[in-house]
């Protein structure tokens, strides 16, 4: 048996560590360590609950603006704030368009380089590889010239004995099986996405002022003035326009570079639809609402739970039926390691008990992670894309049902392909077609209602501290961000933030071993992943890079003093 | 055969590799030379030149410095390292425009080591890290991103098994300058917020014996750390810098001086409330707690996401987050900046407006001066870190 560590995992957000041992070629079990944290919920103690979200969402500048969205929806449901239609419809617009956006970050450049061999794009024939290009998309870049002039920028580079970002790639391993003229494309693609994500993303900077990190919302709606005679609203026919252009731009590179790429790739790997399948077990809290968040059941994307890839039936989801453990996670609990604490109770006690850095392997038969362990009825979930889609199709949402069936057919896949690692990777492009679907819809609702005489944005009845109840009062927002369902919980008394909680997506996808001994998302999907060479275990990423893990995320409260928080703590974020 | 002759530039010697010999391949050119053999044109680089020149408010005629330095065989190499961050800075770093990412990654730069997209991962990523500090030593350049913690012997953050703390002052130690971009890597920023539970601190503090470029901001302008990063390659030495060493061309100048609502403030025209007639007419969101007239950054005017927008034309207010530990001391961020002279928030706002402007210009200098004066005294740590208070009692404003 060999013992392989992957320290960092690169190509993703934040800090993740990697254990597995391997025998005969193969993954016979793994460990997931989140190595970083920094506080935030304990930071966010005291303050005013109106400015949760500017720090929250600070929580991730990948997933920029989530937490935004989760947090100013915790503090509006502890407050009993609806929000004005037009500020649903901007949230829903930055949110579809963070996803989009995600998305297609997540295949070319965090997740592509998995698949694609940089190297052997240089023995591509360009006009073979414009006769691929066409022969799968009308994307008009397409030329032989176009090509050959992307070829030789890589020549460029590769002879310049300096390759950048691309210098430390398995290059050459024989996991790595494209022909050279996908691999060329994929590497055009590559910088095209670069392009386009920059240009599409400037959506979030008409509404939000920037991305990273977009600074308009508002408890009670948003700070983004409408007015159809304005020039100087954020909001007017000007704008509207460009928001239309951007959201079309995303409809196109979707539609003809997105999707054909992740269908052209993944047919070349078969085997990777029956790896990598991991839990089984599939959690949504739903989201994209059209009209109030309370409203859940007509959510776009459905809230549920499937079980034991049982898509004949969607299980209803509470969130009182969430707990936390920590038998393998480096706290304490006041009633032992073996409990496990609803978020809203929670306890946060750090205890490391790690080795001392600087260290070669973790002793993964005690703690051996900053992240707890979140479990639904005690049972581990996988969140993300896959989730949402399965949630959906089980629940027979016809959208989504018809472009999942219709992937099936062109990839020539049973169902049962779906619990997999190019599952994860097919569910996410999937979704990103619908999010650029709906995009336009909501752009044309909004200058629906501005033209209409529409222009409140801001729900300003409970603005004014003095309006809130003086007793404690709690909330608890959610949304489901590119990786999966999150989750905030905020209490609120006496105009300040009394406790603060995320519990986000990458805890539930690579968080470790729970009490009873059940597996994380991304340990139990790393099972049975074939290693050809254990000093360059490509195909390890490409499992966890499925999951697109995000460990900034892993923000959970740590006193440095070690010191017990037994009141309500916000334990962790993920 | 191509005889290819380099001279070196003279206020840049540790980049510069003095040597005429042949090339025959693309390994012994300039950048610009093999990019414009391949496709990308000399104007796309004159482009990219003039607008990091304009970037840095430089006199046009050293454009042609920063080409020539741009047209150095070897290209610099690069390291960005990632501690208690949330990647947003990287992320920023994605959505730069001019120049745009693939521009700056792989055609200026040899971007050797980025956890967030880097091709290799685990050995291989940590051996590319050792492989610059071993061969490149005191020849590279190094951006660091997110706090480092100290508290614990720093098990809050490690990478490799290593601690970001041994990691930062190995890397920073051995490199030939070191830049801190966004508010975290400069002064802890977020994470050293009260009660700072990770002993967080900025590079800076960190690596006491380097000395560290700052470019906050949550996140940093990517136009002004690529304009910090050519101004370096082009005159070896750093541009003009403050107390803070923040670069004068970017954090020079007060956001309220240079913001499009600014002459609703001085006519006394407020958004009084979110959606209100004046936050729909571009009103000055002073009221609505914006830190403007206390912040110090050039983002009205370099603008992100390809010059779009910036928050307070999006209808936000400002949270100053350039300015030192920003999150303990701008906040509550809702809460109006305290009174300066002759304009009082009681005040209705018909009063407030041109019979004030002179008062307002006046206090505006009086600021000015006083951030100018702040901005040359000595810095002592000691008493940065009474801004590390409990936000109950930092609530000093007045609403």
């Amino acid at each position: 048996m060999t013992r392989i560590v992957i320290d960092p995992v690169t190509r993703i957000e934040g800090h993740l560590r990697i254990e597995a041992s391997i025998e005969g070629h193969a993954v016979s079990d793994a460990w997931s360590s989140g190595t970083m944290f920094r506080g935030i919920e304990l930071i966010l103690r005291d303050r005013d609950p109106r400015e949760a979200w500017i720090w929250a969402q600070r929580i991730c500048g990948v997933c920029t603006t989530v937490h935004a969205l989760a947090s100013v929806r915790a503090v509006e449901d502890a407050l009993g704030i609806e929000v004005p239609d037009n500020a649903r419809l901007i949230r829903n617009i930055i949110a579809a368009a963070q996803n989009i956006q995600d998305h297609v970050v997540h295949f070319y450049h965090l997740h592509a380089l998995d698949w694609v061999d940089v190297t052997v794009a240089l023995k591509a024939d360009p006009a073979k590889t414009a006769q691929v290009a066409q022969s799968i998309s009308d994307w008009p870049k397409s030329s032989t010239s176009y090509f050959r002039t992307v070829q030789n920028r890589v020549k460029t580079l590769i002879a310049s004995k300096q390759l950048s970002l691309f210098s430390s790639g398995y290059w050459g391993h024989p996991a790595y099986i494209l022909p050279p003229e996908v691999n060329l494309l994929a590497v055009a693609h590559y910088l095209e996405a670069l392009e386009f994500q920059r240009e599409f993303i400037r959506i979030h900077a008409v509404l939000g002022g920037k991305n990273p990190h977009l600074q308009t919302y508002l408890v009670g709606g948003m700070a983004t003035s409408i007015d159809p005679n304005e020039p100087a609203a954020t909001v007017n026919p000007e704008r509207i326009t460009l928001l239309t252009e951007l959201a079309k731009l995303a409809a196109t590179f979707v539609e003809q570079v997105y999707l054909p790429d992740v269908f052209a790739i993944a047919s070349y790997y078969p085997e990777y639809f029956k790896l990598g399948e991991g839990l089984g077990n599939f959690m949504a809290y739903g989201c994209y609402p059209s009209g109030s968040i309370k409203d859940t059941a007509n959510f776009l994307i459905p809230r549920g739970i499937v079980m034991g890839r049982d898509l004949s039936t969607v299980h209803p989801l509470d969130p009182a039926n969430i707990h936390e453990y920590i038998a393998h996670s480096w706290y304490e609990y006041s009633d032992g390691n073996q409990a496990g604490r609803h978020p809203s109770v929670g306890e946060t006690k750090p205890k490391y008990s790690g080795p001392q850095p600087p260290f070669e392997y973790l002793d993964v038969e005690q703690k051996y992670s900053w992240l707890k362990a979140p479990r639904y009825q005690d049972k581990a979930m996988e969140v993300g894309p896959l989730a949402r889609t399965l949630v959906a199709y089980a629940s027979g949402r016809q959208d989504v049902r018809k472009k999942v069936d219709a992937a099936l057919v062109k990839l020539n896949a049973p169902p049962a392909a779906l619990f997999s690692t190019l599952g994860r990777i097919a569910a996410r492009a999937l979704e990103a077609e619908l999010m650029a679907e709906n995009l336009p819809l909501w752009i044309a609702q909004l200058d629906d209602h501005m033209s209409h005489g529409d222009v409140l944005i801001h729900n300003g009845e409970k603005w004014n501290p003095d309006t809130w109840p003086a007793h404690a009062v709690r909330g608890w927002g959610s949304h489901e961000a590119p990786r999966g369902a999150l989750g905030h919980w905020v209490e609120i008394e006496d105009q300040k933030i009394k406790n603060y909680q995320a519990v986000v997506p990458s805890t539930w996808n690579a968080g470790p071993r729970d009490a009873s001994g059940q597996r994380g998302a991304y340990e139990a999907a790393l099972i049975g992943t074939p290693v050809a060479d254990p000093e360059r275990p490509v195909e390890i990423l490409r499992t966890v890079h499925s999951f697109d893990p995000c460990m900034a995320c892993a923000v959970h409260v740590v006193d440095a003093q070690g010191r017990e928080y037994s009141h309500e703590v916000l334990s962790q974020a993920l | 055969m191509i005889r290819v002759t380099y001279s070196t530039c003279t206020r840049y010697p540790n980049f510069t590799i003095i040597s005429e010999r042949s090339a025959m391949d693309d390994s012994g050119k300039s950048v610009v030379a093999c990019l414009r053999k391949h496709g990308v044109s000399r104007r796309q680089f004159l482009e990219f030149a003039g607008l990091m020149t304009a970037t840095l408010a430089l006199p046009p005629h050293y454009q042609a410095q920063i080409l020539h330095a741009l047209e150095q065989k070897k290209k610099p190499i690069l390291v960005w390292l990632e501690f208690q961050d949330c990647a947003g800075n990287t992320e920023a770093m994605l959505r730069s425009s001019h120049p745009t990412v693939a521009d700056v990654v792989l055609d200026v730069l040899s971007w050797e080591y980025h956890e967030t997209i880097m091709a290799g991962a685990g050995h291989q990523a940590e051996a590319a890290l050792a492989r610059v500090i071993r061969e490149e030593k005191g020849k590279y350049m190094c951006i660091v991103e997110g706090a480092i913690p100290t508290a614990d012997g720093g098990v809050y953050c490690t990478i490799g098994g290593r601690t970001a703390l041994d990691i930062a002052r190995e890397v920073c130690g051995s490199a030939l300058a070191t830049i801190s971009v966004g508010a975290c890597a400069w002064d802890g920023g977020l994470v050293k917020s009260y009660p700072n539970p990770t002993g967080a601190v900025g590079t800076q503090e960190a690596v006491p014996g380097v000395k560290v470029v700052n470019l906050p901001g949550c996140p940093h302008h990517p136009a002004n750390t690529a304009a910090v990063l050519v101004h370096y390659l082009t005159f070896g030495e750093m541009p003009a810098l403050d107390s803070y060493n923040r670069p004068l061309f970017a954090y020079g100048k007060i956001i309220h001086d240079q913001c499009e609502r600014r002459a609703h403030y001085d006519a006394g025209r407020f958004t009084e409330e979110w959606g209100d007639e004046g936050h729909r007419k571009g009103y000055c969101l002073y009221k609505m707690g914006c830190k403007g007239p206390e912040a110090n950054y050039n983002c009205p005017t370099v603008r992100y996401n390809d010059a779009t927008s910036w928050p307070v034309k999006a209808g936000h207010g400002c949270i100053a987050c350039a300015s030192p530990r920003f999150w303990d001391t701008m906040s509550p961020f809702y809460k109006r900046l305290p009174n300066v002279a002759g304009f009082g928030v009681d005040v209705p706002v018909g009063k407030i407006g041109v019979a004030v402007i002179g008062a307002v210009a006046a206090a505006t200098a009086v600021h000015l001066a006083a951030v100018t004066v702040k901005g040359h005294a000595h810095h002592d740590p000691s008493e940065e870190d009474k801004t590390l208070v409990p936000p109950s009692h930092s609530i000093k404003r007045e609403d």
